[in-house]
């Protein structure tokens, strides 16, 4: 049932966290280069099936697979791996570690990678530039305003050059002005690398930025494109 | 917006008698314009024609207002696709949204579908205008913006409607 | 709710609206208010807030329980000391004169396998002889009391020579509570009529009005030291436990101050909070000083054993301690507080990141060091207030300046550190960021460690002169047993006991007894150091000097003089005086002439052996002289014996008490302060590992507190494929820098403290190399035990339930 070409794809993902089902019968897929929304009403299950794609949550039935992985066959840490690699992430807030400063927290990942601390600090000051926050490299996460902060996070997502970027509601605590240049950014440099953008949000105006949206309700998806 | 389709939706919870229609519309939509008896007997004679609706019975005196109408087969299959069909996305379409998704509810149609297919239908105008907006001036972009907080509006709203007609169904339901 | 001043109902209807409320008045009232409230948060929070408030008491309550106890000790001194006094008595310048109300008395204590058993006899004049405390009357003929705890000794089935030494007497009776100084002291009093004035003295009374000698110096740098060093960390550990949970609490007051309570309100009622726990822990810290005192009869330290109802804290200290431990946790929490506006979303901490000032951290350990270098430099006794003073400020101030240095140092090592591996860089980020609350923590095992390791180093050099002296006289295995002589048969009879005693290779000995010079109208012999007369076979008397030949009748003149440099008088036809006056004899007794044969020839006494000096003038066979004109001879005997035979001293022992059961032995066999030694070592051991492990514990849940803070950013690295691993060793970083940090420092401290109080006590500086790693390795382990008891909650923290939204 995958569908040809996909670079990621779930295929009845069921979830119950205690006796509520989170997810119940989830399908999904996205190819390599789509921006594809996930939307539904709060509590229909979108985080949780942002968590089972990117393996941070083993499913408790169904399969999800990533190129030629079985992501629920792997270990725990193969799929650490994998995320650290592969997979990029961006959080409504609370994400940049508050000791750190923006350029460690963008490098973070690639050191966590095995890259050098002048590589990937070098790396990290380009990916800074391009989502136009240079002057915050030395400063900590504290002393930076919100939509500084989200861009910082967007760089560290993007700096491991991921294959698939999953953001959660990314704009969910930002004004609108600096909401759209962030998504701008993130799809933008998504479309450059050919990454594929799993976009959880409730908005509409957020979902407009990607390729297709798919609608999470009671646990079970329904993907908009395959109706019409 | 469509009252044939709205007094079909009515009919479909069981015969009635025109000034029941018309009672039963003002009551659920008709808040701003009350219905002209007049256009509930235009209508009715229009769907009768069109074999939407069938005569039930009629009772001593007759007259349009003691006629009794019921659905028919191919009337159900109207509504049905009425309510499936998304609305062109445009301002102030509550009234036409509003009508549907109680309709919906009343005909025990899931008021979520509708909203699904609906919003798929804002978001493929809404994603053309965030391309232009990428793309255009600064005009443009205001524009754009201008439409895309509207539609945004639009479907917010449907969404609280649909949300909080859901739990009054399951309230009425249950 | 309560908050808003909730109006009265009967006013809610008035048409007009109401006056906002004037500002609250600053009252005893109001206090109480926001006192109570704060309490009911404590008290009502949730299983949270119970976790909370129970650390905060668990915290209060060790420290309260070690104040009471540390507030017993002038009480359980005193008690252990009356109870001495009460049952003693060392005899008088000028005996009584026998009558119905006196007794003979005489000490026999002796050693039962490293074990010292006191022992008395008596022997009443008449019919109403006094008796000591804990017995009604004194035993009969052949009988004895003893303690609970000889009674038990003796009944042990492998004590058989114990029994065997007192089996002269018939157990009676046990001596009470009374009349002993502790539960476990083994004692006996024994009626034993073959006492005589010349083995024991005379008394009319139990009960000596004697003082106890005041501490020796080093005894009472000892105390200071102990009583500074177990202190300073139990008020750290104070200081630390009231801050449990209190980021948390913050969080509250935010709420609250959402709601409409002021900033003052706030303080109140994070004080009433605290007060809560600190009552609680209060009433734990007395429950635990209860039944931790109901330990005390199997605890001895320092010899030192006493009752329970001993361990009574004196009523001032108690007042004080009741009254400053509840008033303290409160008052750091408002010093926390000061810097801390807890706004109504959230907590402003408005003193910028204090750029930590060197000059006043230095200042303390500087005046500390400056208040105690004087007294190393010119020793002396410490017997003035002054002098006290000056000790105890001085080591005060030098363990403190440790606790004020820490933070200093950490910051600034910290603050230097660069690069790195990430799990490295996330600790020493962290640390850069906030140290307050590690550091903290980590203050008080410094003091704890400093105070260890200086108290350690008092131990080991005032212990190592004893060790030393021991372990030289202690080589070769001996004894030496004297007492009072009645003849030279009964010398006899004891030497060959003594050979015929299992474990014995040699034995000899000699009767003795002064002689001096007969006064005359131009001398006064007062002052005259008498000579010693020996009196033995010739066999006995080779054995300690070389004699040219001797039979039965002979008399030497030896050339002990020489070494004493005063010449005696005792020369060869000599009259001298048998009954010489002593130092204390008054008037000067009547002399008694003998004429030293003119035949008596010259002897040259052996070299000396073993540590022990022969003083011997004047040599006799038994029959040159008829012992009983001697004045209160005495014999002395030296015991070889073989290392090997099983009990050889504990044989000895029995024959000399068979024998003589007054006699008294001196041997190196068991130095006393070894075991004394041993005891304290334990417990400063024990005391250090209890204190680490305590702030071990305080460390865990500032660290756990930290990261249930921080638990969303830890499901986000794990989002990000962030090993576990990763986070866990920069757990173990964050905490191994300020424990390493403290570490170093309080061994440099604890070693310059203890150089300096080794050298105030004239002793040579020695350093305990094994007890300084043992400390640092506890340091290690805790920073293993912290990390590891932190890294479930970490590990659960990194859950992906972390990532939704609340």
């Amino acid at each position: 049932m995958t569908p040809e070409g996909s670079l990621l794809a779930a295929e009845g993902l069921r979830k119950a966290y205690g006796p509520t089902p989170a997810l119940d019968g989830a399908d999904f897929s996205i190819h390599p280069g789509e921006v594809v929304a996930v939307m539904g009403p709060s509590g229909s299950g979108k985080s949780t099936l942002l968590h089972c794609l990117a393996g941070i949550i083993r499913p408790d039935s169904g399969t999800v697979r990533y190129g030629t992985h079985a992501l629920t066959e792997l270990t725990d840490a193969q799929r650490s791996a994998l995320r650290r690699t592969d997979f990029g992430f961006v959080f409504q807030f609370g994400q940049l570690v508050p000791e750190l400063t923006c350029l460690e927290n963008v490098a973070l990942p690639l050191r966590l990678n095995g890259t050098k601390r002048k590589d990937a600090e070098r790396q990290a000051r380009d990916w800074l530039a391009q989502l136009e926050v240079d002057g915050v490299d030395g400063q900590r996460p504290g002393e930076i305003s919100g939509g500084q902060g989200q861009r910082v996070a967007v760089a560290r997502a993007l700096a491991t050059r991921p294959r698939v970027i999953f953001a959660d509601e990314p704009t969910g605590a930002l004004d609108s002005l600096n909401g759209e240049r962030v998504l701008t950014l993130l799809t933008n440099a998504a479309r450059d690398t050919n990454a594929a953008v799993v976009l959880v949000t409730h908005e509409a105006r957020v979902a407009a930025y990607s390729d297709r949206e798919i609608v999470v309700r009671d646990g079970r998806v329904k993907d908009m494109a395959g109706r019409i | 917006m469509s009252i044939g389709h709205t007094l079909l939706g009515l009919l479909e919870s069981g015969p009635r008698h025109g000034y029941d229609l018309k009672r039963a519309f003002d009551e659920h939509f008709g808040q701003d314009r009350p219905l002209h008896y007049g256009q509930v007997y235009s209508t009715m004679s229009r769907l009768l024609k069109n074999g939407l609706v069938e005569v039930d019975g009629v009772e001593a005196g007759a007259g349009p207002e003691r006629k009794r109408y019921a659905i028919t087969d191919a009337g159900i299959t109207d509504v049905a696709q009425w309510l499936a069909r998304p609305e062109k996305p445009e301002p102030y379409l509550q009234s036409t949204l509003y009508t549907k998704v109680v309709l919906a509810l009343m005909t025990d149609r899931d008021a979520a579908e509708l909203l699904d297919t609906q919003r798929a239908e804002h978001l493929r105008l809404m994603r053309g205008l965030t391309e232009r907006k990428r793309t255009g001036d600064l005009a443009d972009q205001l524009i754009c913006d201008h439409a895309l907080f509207h539609l945004e509006a639009d479907l917010r709203w449907l969404e609280l409607t649909a949300a909080r007609l859901d739990k009054l169904a399951e309230a009425v339901g249950g | 709710m309560t908050l808003l001043r909730s109006r009265p109902h009967g006013e809610r209807d008035t048409t007009v609206p109401a006056p906002p409320p004037a500002p609250p008045r600053t009252g005893p009232a109001r206090w109480a208010r926001d006192l109570a409230m704060g309490m009911r948060f404590a008290a009502g929070g949730g299983r949270e807030g119970w976790i909370r408030t129970a650390l905060t008491a668990a915290g209060v309550a060790l420290g309260v329980a070690v104040l009471l106890f540390c507030a017993s000790a002038p009480t359980l001194m005193n008690a252990w000391h009356g109870r001495e006094k009460a049952r003693e008595n060392l005899g008088q310048a000028h005996p009584p004169p026998r009558s119905d109300r006196t007794v003979l008395y005489a000490h026999t204590d002796t050693v039962f396998r490293g074990t010292a058993i006191r022992g008395r006899l008596v022997r009443p004049d008449g019919a109403h002889p006094p008796a000591p405390p804990g017995m009604r009357h004194l035993p009969g003929p052949g009988e004895m009391v003893v303690s609970p705890a000889l009674k038990d000794l003796l009944a042990a089935p492998d004590n058989a020579l114990l029994r065997a030494r007192l089996s002269s007497y018939r157990i009676v009776g046990v001596i009470g509570d009374e009349g002993l100084k502790g539960p476990r002291e083994l004692t006996y009093l024994a009626h034993s009529d073959a006492l005589s004035e010349l083995t024991g003295y005379r008394i009319d009374r139990f009960g000596k009005s004697w003082d106890p000698r005041p501490l020796t110096t080093p005894g009472l740098v000892l105390v200071i030291m102990t009583c500074v060093a177990l202190m300073t960390p139990v008020m750290v550990f104070i200081g630390t436990s009231v801050r449990f949970g209190n980021e948390r609490r913050e969080r509250r007051l935010a709420a609250l101050r959402l709601v409409g309570a002021d900033v003052r309100t706030t303080r109140r009622i994070a004080s009433g909070e605290v007060l809560f726990g600190s009552l609680l822990g209060l009433l734990g810290g007395g429950a635990l000083f209860l039944a931790g005192r109901l330990l005390a009869p199997s605890i001895t330290l320092w010899d030192i054993n006493v009752y329970p109802s001993d361990v009574t804290p004196g009523p001032l200290a108690a007042l004080l301690i009741t009254v400053l431990v509840p008033t303290a946790a409160v008052l750091v929490t408002l010093v926390a507080q000061r810097g801390v506006t807890v706004e109504p979303l959230g907590i402003v901490r408005n003193r910028p990141p204090v750029r930590r000032r060197l000059w006043w951290r230095v200042a303390l350990p500087v005046a500390g060091t400056a208040l105690l270098v004087p007294m190393a430099i010119r020793p002396g006794p410490i017997d003035d207030p002054l002098a006290t003073g000056c000790l105890a400020g001085g080591s005060t101030l030098l363990l403190f300046g440790v606790t004020a240095l820490l933070p200093w140092l950490v910051d600034r090592v910290v603050g230097r550190l660069r690069g790195g591996p990430v799990t490295w860089q996330l600790a020493v980020r962290r640390l850069q960021l906030s140290s307050g609350p590690a550091t903290r923590a980590v203050s008080g095992i410094t003091v704890a460690l400093a105070g260890a390791v200086a108290i350690h180093m008092l131990m080991t050099g005032s212990q190592a002169g004893y060790a030393a002296a021991y372990a030289e006289s202690g080589r070769v295995p001996q004894i030496s047993l004297w007492g009072n002589g009645a003849s030279w048969q009964q010398t006899e009879r004891l030497l060959s006991a003594l050979r015929a005693t299992p474990g014995v290779t040699t034995a000899r000995g000699l009767l003795d007894a002064n002689a001096g010079r007969m006064p005359t109208p131009d001398h006064d012999t007062d002052r005259d150091l008498p000579g010693i007369i020996g009196v033995g076979t010739c066999a006995e008397l080779r054995k300690v000097a070389h004699l040219p030949s001797c039979r039965d009748g002979d008399a030497f003149v030896t050339d002990g003089h020489r070494d004493s440099g005063t010449e005696r008088g005792l020369t060869p036809g000599a009259t001298i005086n048998l009954n010489p006056p002593d130092a204390s004899d008054e008037p000067v007794p009547a002399p008694r002439p003998w004429t030293v044969p003119p035949s008596a020839r010259a002897a040259q006494l052996a070299p000396l052996q073993d540590g022990h000096r022969l003083y011997y003038d004047l040599l006799l066979t038994p029959s040159v002289l008829d012992t009983n004109r001697l004045t209160r001879p005495s014999v002395e005997a030296l015991v070889r014996f073989d290392r090997d035979t099983p009990d050889a001293v504990e044989h000895i022992r029995n024959t000399a008490a068979r024998i003589d059961p007054t006699m008294m032995e001196g041997s190196s066999i068991d130095n006393p302060h070894d075991r004394q030694y041993d005891g304290i070592r334990t417990t400063i051991f024990i005391g250090a590992v209890v204190t680490l492990l305590l702030i071990g514990a305080g460390l865990i849940i500032s660290t756990v507190e930290q990261l249930y803070e921080r638990r969303r950013l830890l499901s986000t690295l794990d989002a990000y494929g962030t090993r576990r691993a990763t986070l866990g060793w920069s757990v173990l970083w964050q905490t191994a820098l300020p424990v390493a940090l403290g570490l170093a420092l309080a061994l440099s401290c604890g070693l310059a403290l203890g150089s300096l109080l080794l050298t105030i006590i004239g002793s040579d500086v020695i350093v305990d190399w094994p007890v300084v790693a043992g400390m640092t390795a506890i340091g290690g382990g805790v920073i293993l035990f912290v990390t590891a008891l932190s890294l479930p909650p970490l590990w659960r923290m990194m859950r992906p339930e972390g990532l939704r939204t609340e």
